[in-house]
């Protein structure tokens, strides 16, 4: 799908370099566009109010003194849990979308060429880059196959565990009769106690906990190490190779 | 067995009960089923016009608490259950008859009302070693239910046992506890879970076949969607309590005093469909969340193989060791953590050690 040999990864330098409307000359490829940075960041917050809120529903906050009445701290965390649940899965909807409509990077957290023997040679190449085995890294104008990787099983997998747990979780109180649980009450079906679903989307947290730790490492780790732009790439949408 | 042809409205007339009681009865089960202003004279047409619905009530490897439950039903009371709106021809626990005699009435049920009889079945028959570790009547449990689901025409499921396969069939379930509807799959099965169910649930669901000759709408689960399709939670009484955020925290402390919400002490209410906040206990005296007590979960499959009932996350099982999600999230969370830690280390080491490379070689 994606041509990430050195050769293509010059190509498309090639073709960037062209442009005349640079003051400075820098080695830059557009990958993220607009509508990719956009959902990333406004899913980053969805998932940070979902992970902490979600944790409380779970656990259950301190006890607040006072009239019930005149509380309502636990509803609240479940509102915002809620509205942050449907940004989240509208967003990833139209994150979908975007895999058919953009260019060739937005299709790659959807997609593993698991199939592909080559594929998985660089992924064994990622795996000893990451296990000190090698001096440089590959360049990749996009994720490279390893991200690809633990991209389509920790997040997009998992999100959409959650979305659709989720939404079983919400037509229980919405009701029986209510779309969310018409589209989504088949859960019930494969988990017909819902305690073992609430504990499966709990689980789910912890997945992406653990996902968002990686991430914002390697993100780091690579701008710093890989000579090529990580983190501001998801701001500007041009990752700079800086050799 | 004249049974089959008369009336319920004969049978209550015949105990000497007058046209105004029957009437009383009618509305009384008319508002406790919650139908509307037309219900109780449909039901008054329906017990005058009927004949009785007869039922085989079976036990397998149960406790009997639901037939403990039955009889303290207040809305019907169940003696009109028994003796007016059903024609409960055989229950061995309870029937006056015993040995062949009592057996007999199976085989004649069954020839007689073919396809017209209910199977109540509490319990569930254990299939492992061909069902030796329940024998009914000098045979395995499993063949009786076998025998008498064939020509019934609906088979009520009682309580967790029927339904779910309740403690008996608790890992690892030795002798293969097998709820109803795992055996049999050629009737509709009507699950009433609970352990027990809801007395008023109970007569409540018979009372609705009987009157309107059909059989209630079920939910995903089978279960009657009147009853069940509603958790706990969405219909407790200290429900303002979750929401403000006011929950106990220990069973003496100042919130279980108040009456604050149990979430904290492990309540299933929020996981538990059933009737329990609505219709309640011993003819509508409480519920175990207005005695203090968290639900337990008792109509839900599984209830009694998730751990503590005062735990709010339950335990995972497949982890081999009990876990519950926080305990495994936070140790894989804390193990990435620091294996993220220790490679930033060496990352760091390392660059050093190639700077000082490269500064050794420009001198």
């Amino acid at each position: 799908m994606i041509d990430s040999t050195p050769h293509a990864v010059a190509a498309e330098i090639a073709v960037d370099a062209a442009r005349t409307d640079r003051s400075v000359e820098r080695n830059v490829v557009y990958v993220y566009e607009a509508p990719v940075r956009l959902w990333h960041w406004i899913n980053a917050l969805a998932i940070l109010v979902l992970g902490l809120t979600g944790y409380f529903i779970g656990s259950a906050t301190p006890t607040v003194s006072g009239e019930a009445s005149d509380n309502f701290l636990f509803g609240y965390i479940r509102f915002a849990h809620f509205a942050a649940g449907y940004v989240l899965a509208v967003s990833f909807l139209l994150r979908v979308y975007w895999a058919f409509m953009g260019n060739p990077h937005a299709k790659q957290i959807f997609f593993v060429p698991v199939w592909r023997r080559s594929w998985w040679g660089e992924v064994l190449h990622e795996i000893r880059w990451y296990a000190f085995l090698i001096d440089q890294p590959k360049k990749y104008v996009g994720h490279n196959p390893l991200a690809q990787l633990t991209m389509f099983f920790m997040y997009t997998v998992t999100v959409l565990f959650m979305i659709v747990t989720g939404f079983a979780l919400y037509g229980e109180g919405a009701g029986h009769d209510s779309w969310q649980y018409k589209l989504f009450g088949w859960v019930f079906s494969i988990w017909p106690n819902s305690q073992d679903v609430h504990t499966w989307h709990h689980l789910g947290l912890w997945i992406i906990v653990t996902f968002a730790i990686v991430h914002i490492y390697v993100a780091i780790r690579e701008d710093i190490m890989s000579r090529q732009s990580i983190i501001s790439s998801m701001i500007s949408g041009e990752r700079e190779f800086r050799d | 067995m004249s049974a089959a042809t008369e009336t319920y409205y004969s049978v209550i007339r015949r105990q000497g009960i007058t046209r105004r009681s029957f009437h009383k009865f009618c509305s009384l089960t008319a508002t406790s089923l919650g139908l509307g202003p037309l219900a109780a004279s449909r039901i008054a047409n329906a017990l005058e016009t009927r004949p009785r619905v007869p039922v085989i009530w079976m036990h397998g490897l149960e406790c009997t608490c639901c037939s403990e439950s039955f009889i303290r039903s207040a809305h019907p009371l169940v003696k009109d259950a028994v003796l007016s709106m059903i024609s409960l021809d055989y229950d061995d626990t309870i029937m006056a008859a015993a040995g062949h005699q009592a057996e007999a009435i199976l085989e004649e049920t069954r020839a007689k009302h073919k396809g017209k009889y209910l199977l109540a079945v509490e319990g569930n028959p254990p299939l492992n070693e061909g069902g030796m570790f329940c024998i009914d009547g000098g045979k395995p449990f499993v063949e009786k239910l076998r025998m008498m689901a064939e020509d019934a025409m609906a088979i009520i499921a009682w309580g967790a046992c029927a339904s779910w396969g309740c403690v008996q069939a608790a890992k690892p379930n030795p002798t293969q506890a097998t709820p109803i509807d795992k055996v049999i799959t050629n009737k509709p099965i009507i699950k009433v879970p609970g352990c027990p169910p809801i007395a008023e649930v109970m007569t409540g669901v018979v009372t609705f076949i009987t009157t309107f000759g059909k059989l209630p709408e079920l939910d995903r689960q089978g279960r009657p969607k009147m009853f069940y399709s509603q958790r706990i939670h969405d219909k407790c009484y200290r429900r303002p309590h979750f929401d403000a955020g006011q929950f106990v925290e220990k069973w003496d402390d100042e919130g279980a005093r108040k009456g604050y919400c149990l979430y904290k002490m492990g309540c299933k209410g929020p996981t538990t469909y059933n009737a329990c906040s609505t219709v309640r206990w011993n003819g509508g005296v409480s519920f175990p969340i207005q005695s203090g007590h968290g639900c337990i979960g008792c109509s839900e499959d599984g209830f009694w193989d998730k751990g503590s009932f005062y735990d709010r996350l339950t335990n995972i099982k497949q982890f081999g060791i009990e876990k519950n999600a926080d305990q495994i999230g936070v140790a894989a969370a804390g193990a990435v953590g620091a294996a993220v830690a220790a490679h930033a280390a060496v990352t760091a080491v390392k660059r050093l050690a190639s700077k000082r490379e490269d500064a050794a070689k420009d001198h």
